[in-house]
């Protein structure tokens, strides 16, 4: 023990401790962001959909009504040249699934919704995983996260109508020139009466890494072998497209061919708005046999988090915003639908 | 019983507090994060969790093989108890922290990195629980963090009995 300090020392010294320790501790909050500037984090974004569709617990907050689906895929190995992942070589993959329509809300009627989603899991036998959730737009209206939210602001429903104030999304547009393709898209669309006749897009590029590490920046979609038909104008059951699929499932498989798109150098690789040229090479890499819906209420993907950065070795993601901000929101909603699952039980 | 702390004690000591500390900021605000900085801090907490994981294993083994230092002998009853006591606690911390997070991703059916084996089965309710006490552990491993900062530096600063010596520089007087 040395000299004992003069008290005028000890007070310095320990408020030095004291300013050094809350310090830390204030770096910390400013960290978690519970001090400092206001941020759009993937709670608030989360929050957003509750608040727009309804809390509705142990349900996706996004895409909340679906069907859990199984079945494989039939590499045709022409891909395995632009990846080393073992999915694009192994000649049966494992996939199991959830077609879903857009939203927060698990009542909406199916046919009131435009987007439609396929989500689905390959897991190769080197026990690698590949998730990926890919919508019926193969383009987003935005490519920032925070026009992002502003689109889910715009969409805000009008409790009279029930629908989006169409003066604001008119200004939303206006104020997101980049949202031209989304909305062509949109006007072209002709909903198709099926989820076995829909095409489903990645919408984000991601990298394939070839067996020499080059990168092919890509993007995908998965193309129905199922004719097209139109959505008949008057549909009364609420729950068409899942019912739809019991049926032709029970028929047979349903098949889609997995199509790479290779971007060329200049191709917009990181924003998820612009669409690449049409003359661009594809790589069929693949079929997609799904043959079976699970139970309502049940199957493989009740519990599986969709986060499009799971992904193979031979596969990684582009510098794309939005695709860091869909697997850091997916997580938010993961974690919460987890905690009202250990309550309330837990929905496809 | 030496006055200072195994050289190779003290190493992990340091390097583990490093990383703990910088798990705990990238921990807290990966979680708020939206922008492409989220999956790398994702990926980069896996792994450091993981090497933590290993070196909390071998300084357990190494803490029991070579002992510590007595603490001083003025040291009040209480004190000594509460050094003790929040060592207990830390170790029990550090070792939990990781285990926690492997046990979590094996319950909510994530990959795991390196191809490491799952923990448990998948579990929706499983994972809820072990995420939720992932989260609350690791503010209470900062609060004792900041309790043991504070204390090394009082020993350090006002006391400079020595404590702080023993796991800073292994010299004595």
């Amino acid at each position: 023990m040395s000299t004992p300090l003069n008290s005028r020392a000890r007070a310095l010294r320990l408020t030095a401790i004291g300013l050094g320790v809350a310090a830390l501790g204030a770096g910390f909050a400013f960290a978690a962001g519970w001090v400092g500037p206001d941020r759009l984090t993937p709670k608030r974004i989360v929050d957003t959909f509750e608040a727009q569709a309804g809390h509705y617990p142990g349900y996706r907050k996004n895409h909340a009504k679906g069907v859990c689906i199984s079945g494989y895929f039939e590499s045709s190995g022409q891909a395995a040249e632009l990846s080393s992942a073992r999915v694009f070589s192994q000649s049966k993959v494992p996939v199991i699934g959830r077609f879903a329509i857009g939203g927060a809300n698990p009542h909406s009627a199916d046919a009131s919704v435009a987007t439609r989603s396929l989500a689905v899991e390959f897991t190769s036998d080197d026990g690698q995983r590949w998730r990926s959730g890919m919508n019926t737009p193969p383009v987003l209206a935005v490519n920032t996260i925070e026009g992002f939210y502003e689109q889910v602001l715009a969409m805000t429903p009008v409790p009279a109508t029930g629908k989006p104030d169409p003066a604001r999304l008119q200004a939303f547009f206006a104020a997101h020139p980049e949202s031209a393709a989304f909305r062509q898209w949109v006007k072209d669309y002709r909903p198709s009466d099926s989820f076995a006749n829909s095409a489903y897009h990645s919408i984000n590029a991601f990298r394939l890494i070839d067996a020499k590490g080059t990168v092919h920046y890509m993007r995908w979609k998965l193309q129905p072998l199922t004719p097209f038909d139109p959505l008949p104008a008057q549909v009364e059951d609420p729950n068409y497209l899942q019912n739809d699929l019991r049926q032709r499932l029970a028929e047979g498989p349903l098949r889609w061919n997995l199509l790479l798109t290779l971007a060329e150098p200049g191709d917009a690789v990181n924003d998820p708005s612009q669409p690449w040229p049409a003359q661009r090479r594809q790589v069929n890499a693949g079929t997609v046999v799904i043959e079976q819906v699970d139970a309502a209420e049940q199957g493989a993907c009740r519990d599986l988090n969709f986060d499009p950065l799971i992904l193979p070795t031979g596969i990684e993601p582009s510098a794309d915003p939005i695709l860091a901000a869909r697997s850091a929101a997916y997580s938010e909603s993961f974690n919460r639908r987890s905690r009202e699952a250990a309550h309330s039980g837990v929905q496809p | 019983m030496n006055a200072t702390f195994h050289p190779l004690l003290r190493g992990l000591h340091w390097l583990m507090a490093l990383l703990i500390l910088s798990m705990l900021f990238i921990g807290v605000s990966m979680i708020s994060d939206l922008s492409p900085r989220h999956s790398l801090l994702v990926n980069v907490h896996k792994l450091i969790g993981l090497a933590l994981l290993v070196l909390v294993v071998v300084r357990i083994g190494v803490r029991v093989f070579v002992g510590s230092p007595a603490l001083p002998g003025d040291l009040p009853s209480a004190q000594r108890w509460a050094a003790k006591a929040s060592h207990l606690v830390l170790y029990g911390m550090m070792l939990a922290m990781p285990l926690l997070g492997w046990g979590m991703l094996s319950a909510g059916g994530y990959p795991l990195p390196l191809q490491l084996p799952a923990l448990l089965p998948q579990d929706i309710r499983v994972y809820a629980l072990l995420r939720q006490a992932h989260g609350w552990l690791a503010y209470l491993l900062f609060a004792t963090v900041l309790l043991h900062l504070a204390a090394a530096l009082v020993h350090g600063l006002i006391r400079r009995d020595g404590v702080l010596r023993s796991m800073w520089s292994g010299r004595v007087n």
